[in-house]
């Protein structure tokens, strides 16, 4: 048995401890914001945050989320930084598909955590591990860029 | 055609079945509950170009139009708006678009329209240009803007009809304005869902004034914000693997190798060891699609495990074995003989013998695949006489038909509930309706053992990237030559590629004469060629093909601006002011050129840096009656590695209904583009598809995504599309740029390592 809390709420898998997080968040916890890209941390469609780091839920075995604090997309609005950033993406119109967005989303928010006025090079860094399809990369830059402004001001 | 084998040998439909379009006669008005439900009728197929509808930009009073009302939009006792839309959202901005035009003539507020998918019912739904319901082609816009127009314009007749009737005043007198009704000598004010449930009882007008472009408040505006920015960004947004369902088991398959091959027989003992695996069944397959070995549970993680531990043996003997390597070679051998002959005029072969400045080369392409971020995947719930669809749905008519012919039902008996797609790129519109058709034969098995609840179908990345239907491979053989004044002056050129639709509904009228015109759609167009000579072979290879973001384009376009690129050099001209030249008659293709120099400062000269090479290139493309220029500015560093820093697009597509959303589609089109260009090839090898995810297909990165510029140049046009139109120039541009960089002509794509040889 492993216990969590995701987005404050306590959570316990009593399954399989290897089971990757993404799967207990999308199939047992019902929160299908974080999403399945690749199985193999290629893409970052999977980005949740544990106690405040940006990992990939999609190979991180429950076992080792133990004890731990996880935030996924449909809980970062309650964050400062975090609703700066959705407001952002809303403002910039940044989505297209939309699937990968959750991570892009928590890449960025953990970026701006630990980094609250980032340039361009800090951006393409930080976000390199978050695939798009649709390429809205013009628009991810731009929005955290805002969102940056947003939380100084 | 040399290769008889053919994963997709036979069509999916009876050709019949895929009529043209049906323009319907008047139907009744029907009546929503708790308020008015309206929409309007199709117009007739050629009403999207009917020069006497100054509608389509601007204004008018429409002919006659046989309206339905209830389709297209409904308005609640609350004042919400619904805009039901018929087109995929995508990620194109299909909902957006479709909302605005609807808004615009409704005089809606804005923040009160939401939109919902549409169901499968082509009666209504049809796309008038495709001739089904289905998203494709770049045509939403097209399609459907008058036929949004009109439904806006009768709901809002009906509101001020509704008021009129009320407050006895002349209907003349009454305004409409963000959503509210108003009679100014009265002073009445109300909003619309005070008068929805009036409303819905007034008669459906026939004839319609709509609005003139000075009249605009929401096209052409951005006001419009995208309508699907909020669920996509909190994680409400609901994707086809986002449905849950009561009872739902989850399936993850067991796909052969290779295409063709079936299953013999198969040992799930160890699969069904595994704590949480319901069932493990053996599933049909069919014309276009796998069979294979399916394992059920309710977690998509225990059912992936439990296909990983299966043992399947497979029946190979009518599997395709063949290695891309292999396929190449026999594409190069085919060329050197004559194909089907499309265009000719004057004698090409004898100007090419007498000039003295020619060009000969072969343009090779890869298998590619679509690799949407969402894997496909398809959720089936079968009753007795019933079939439920939860699908990111971009051929209702195609799936609906398939489903109901492999259940024995009749299509409308086939429901299809609309959700996101996350991403396409052309892939979830399956002629075959392979991977919708692959739930539904799961779920049937699935049923036949007793599981009654739905079945989810989930590919994994490496099934997405293995299971065919790709753009097809494609080799140009070309010879062209330019006369003393430098203009082109003959062109032979000889395309090898794999018929898109042989062997699908839509071979009846998208092959001619031997001709897919999807294998040459817009090659050596729009230039003029004294002596041109163009033919085509379409092999049959076994690997399944299909479109991929701008079709055909995406080898044509390519070649097309190179070879010209090449023809400006041979000539010692200047690419831009050879183009100007060329298409002095073209004047959208010339002033979407004008533009994108201008505004990449085509004149002046790219300042590099010790040891870097710098070069601008340039391709103008027309796709889907779209025309896009890009200027691509690229460094080419000492140890060979590329950077596109910069490109300039310029796009005109008509009215621009969603400025912004155009601008995100060419901007998302570049990307796409320059993926495809850098790094993406699907292999096989004796037949098995090498890559499997993004770690040996990988995607474009944000570092590699260069700054883009996007200019719309102003048009009262009927609108085109956007969803395709920014990719095919991008490839050649920066092709183009690479030579003006480093003087190295890029023939085979994807570049991967060329620069550092």
């Amino acid at each position: 048995m492993v216990k969590m809390t995701v987005n404050g709420v306590e959570r316990t898998h009593e399954g399989d401890p290897s089971m990757p997080l993404l799967w207990f968040l999308r199939d047992e916890a019902q929160l299908t914001g974080t999403k399945y890209g690749c199985g193999m941390s290629l893409c970052g469609a999977c980005t949740v945050h544990m106690d405040g780091q940006a990992v990939r839920s999609c190979t991180m075995p429950v076992a080792a989320v133990a004890g731990k604090a996880i935030t996924t997309i449909e809980g970062v609005g309650t964050d400062k930084v975090g609703k700066a950033v959705q407001t952002a993406w809303r403002e910039h119109d940044v989505v297209q598909c939309g699937y990968c967005q959750s991570g892009q989303i928590m890449s960025a928010v953990a970026l701006l955590q630990s980094n609250a006025t980032p340039s361009d090079a800090d951006i393409d860094t930080a976000m390199n591990g978050n695939v798009c399809r649709c390429a809205t990369y013009v628009r991810i830059r731009s929005a955290i860029h805002s969102a940056a402004r947003a939380l100084k001001a | 055609m040399y290769l008889t084998r053919r994963f997709a040998a036979q069509p999916l439909l009876p050709a019949g079945l895929l009529p043209a379009p049906v323009p319907l006669s008047r139907r009744g008005f029907l009546q929503g509950a708790g308020g008015l439900v309206l929409g309007v009728s199709f117009m007739p197929l050629a009403a999207a170009d009917d020069p006497a509808i100054p509608g389509d930009a601007g204004s008018g009073v429409a002919p006659e139009t046989t309206i339905e009302p209830q389709a297209f939009v409904h308005i609640g006792t609350d004042g919400r708006v619904t805009v039901y839309a018929k087109h995929l959202e995508m990620g194109q901005g299909s909902y957006t678009g479709l909302a605005t035009l609807v808004a615009e003539e409704l005089d809606a507020d804005w923040s009160q329209v939401r939109v919902e998918g549409a169901p499968a019912d082509a009666k209504r739904y049809a796309n008038t240009l495709l001739g089904v319901q289905g998203t494709g082609g770049s045509t939403a816009m097209a399609n459907a803007h008058r036929q949004m127009r009109e439904a806006g314009a009768a709901a809002r007749a009906m509101l001020v009809a509704a008021a009129a009737q009320r407050w006895g005043v002349p209907a003349g007198q009454i305004t409409v304005d963000n959503g509210r009704v108003l009679h100014a000598p009265s002073k009445h004010n109300v909003g619309f869902g005070e008068l929805a449930e009036d409303a819905a009882k007034q008669p459906v007008p026939r004839t319609l004034t709509l609005k003139t472009p000075d009249a605009f408040t929401l096209i052409g505006k951005t006001t419009p914000r995208r309508v699907d920015s909020a669920g996509k960004t909190d994680g409400s947004a609901q994707f086809t693997q986002d449905i849950q369902l009561p009872d739902m088991l989850v399936a993850v398959v067991a796909h052969p190798p290779r295409f063709g091959a079936t299953p013999k027989s198969f040992d799930a003992a160890k699969a069904k060891a595994i704590d949480g695996v319901v069932d493990v069944l053996e599933y049909e397959g069919g014309h276009g699609r796998f069979g294979g070995v399916a394992v059920l549970s309710r977690n998509t993680w225990i059912a992936k495990q439990g296909r990983d531990a299966l043992t399947v043996e497979w029946d190979e003997s009518k599997a395709m074995k063949d290695g891309s390597d292999a396929l190449m070679a026999r594409f190069r051998t085919l060329a050197d003989s004559a194909g089907t002959v499309a265009r000719q005029s004057g004698d090409a072969d004898a100007a090419l013998a007498k000039a003295d400045k020619r060009i000969e080369a072969d343009y090779e392409f890869p298998y590619l695949a679509h690799a949407s971020m969402e894997p496909m995947n398809c959720v089936v719930s079968l009753g007795e006489r019933s079939c439920e669809i939860w699908n990111g749905e971009q051929f209702q008519t195609i799936d609906q038909a398939g489903a109901a012919a492999l259940l024995g039902l009749q299509p409308e008996q086939v429901v299809i509930h609309q959700l996101y797609a996350g991403g396409s790129f052309g892939r979830r519109a399956n002629p075959h309706a392979d991977f919708v058709l692959e739930a539904v034969s799961i779920a049937k098995a699935a049923r036949k053992q007793g599981h009654k609840g739905p079945v989810k179908l989930v590919w994994t990345r490496e099934e997405d990237t293995r299971a065919g239907y790709y753009r097809p491979m494609a080799l140009h053989r070309v010879r062209a030559a330019i006369g003393k004044d430098g203009l082109p002056a003959a062109w032979h050129h000889r395309v090898v590629t794999e018929s898109i639709m042989a062997g699908t509904p839509f071979a009846e009228f998208g092959i001619r004469d031997g001709i897919d015109s999807s294998s040459l759609e817009g090659v050596i167009e729009p230039y003029e060629i004294p002596n041109l000579y163009l033919d085509l072979h379409s092999p049959d290879t076994g690997v399944p093909v299909q479109w991929w973001r701008s079709v055909g384009h995406t080898h044509t376009g390519y070649v097309t601006e190179v070879v010209v690129d090449e023809l400006a050099y041979a000539a010692g001209q200047d690419p831009v002011a050879y183009r100007r030249k060329l298409l002095k008659d073209h004047p959208r293709h010339l002033a979407v050129l004008e533009l994108a120099a201008a505004k990449a400062g085509w004149d002046t000269p790219l300042k590099a840096a010790a040891g870097e090479k710098r070069g601008r290139g340039v391709a103008v493309v027309k796709s889907f009656n779209s025309y896009v220029a890009e200027v691509a500015e690229v460094t080419v560093k000492a140890d060979g590695s590329l950077k596109v820093d910069r490109v300039v697009c310029a796009v005109d597509c008509g009215l621009a209904i969603n400025p912004d959303v155009i601008r995100a589609q060419m901007e998302g089109g570049i990307g796409f583009g320059l993926a495809a260009m850098l790094h993406s090839q699907v292999t096989l090898k004796d037949g098995v598809v090498e890559q499997s995810n993004f770690h040996n297909y990988p995607m474009l990165r944000i570092g590699e995504m260069p700054q883009v510029e996007v200019h719309i140049v102003a048009s009262a046009e009927p609108p085109t599309g956007v969803g395709e139109p920014g990719t095919p120039p991008l490839a050649p541009a920066v092709a183009n740029a690479i030579f003006a960089a480093t003087a190295k002509r890029i023939r085979r794509l994807p570049l991967g390592d060329q620069l550092k040889a």
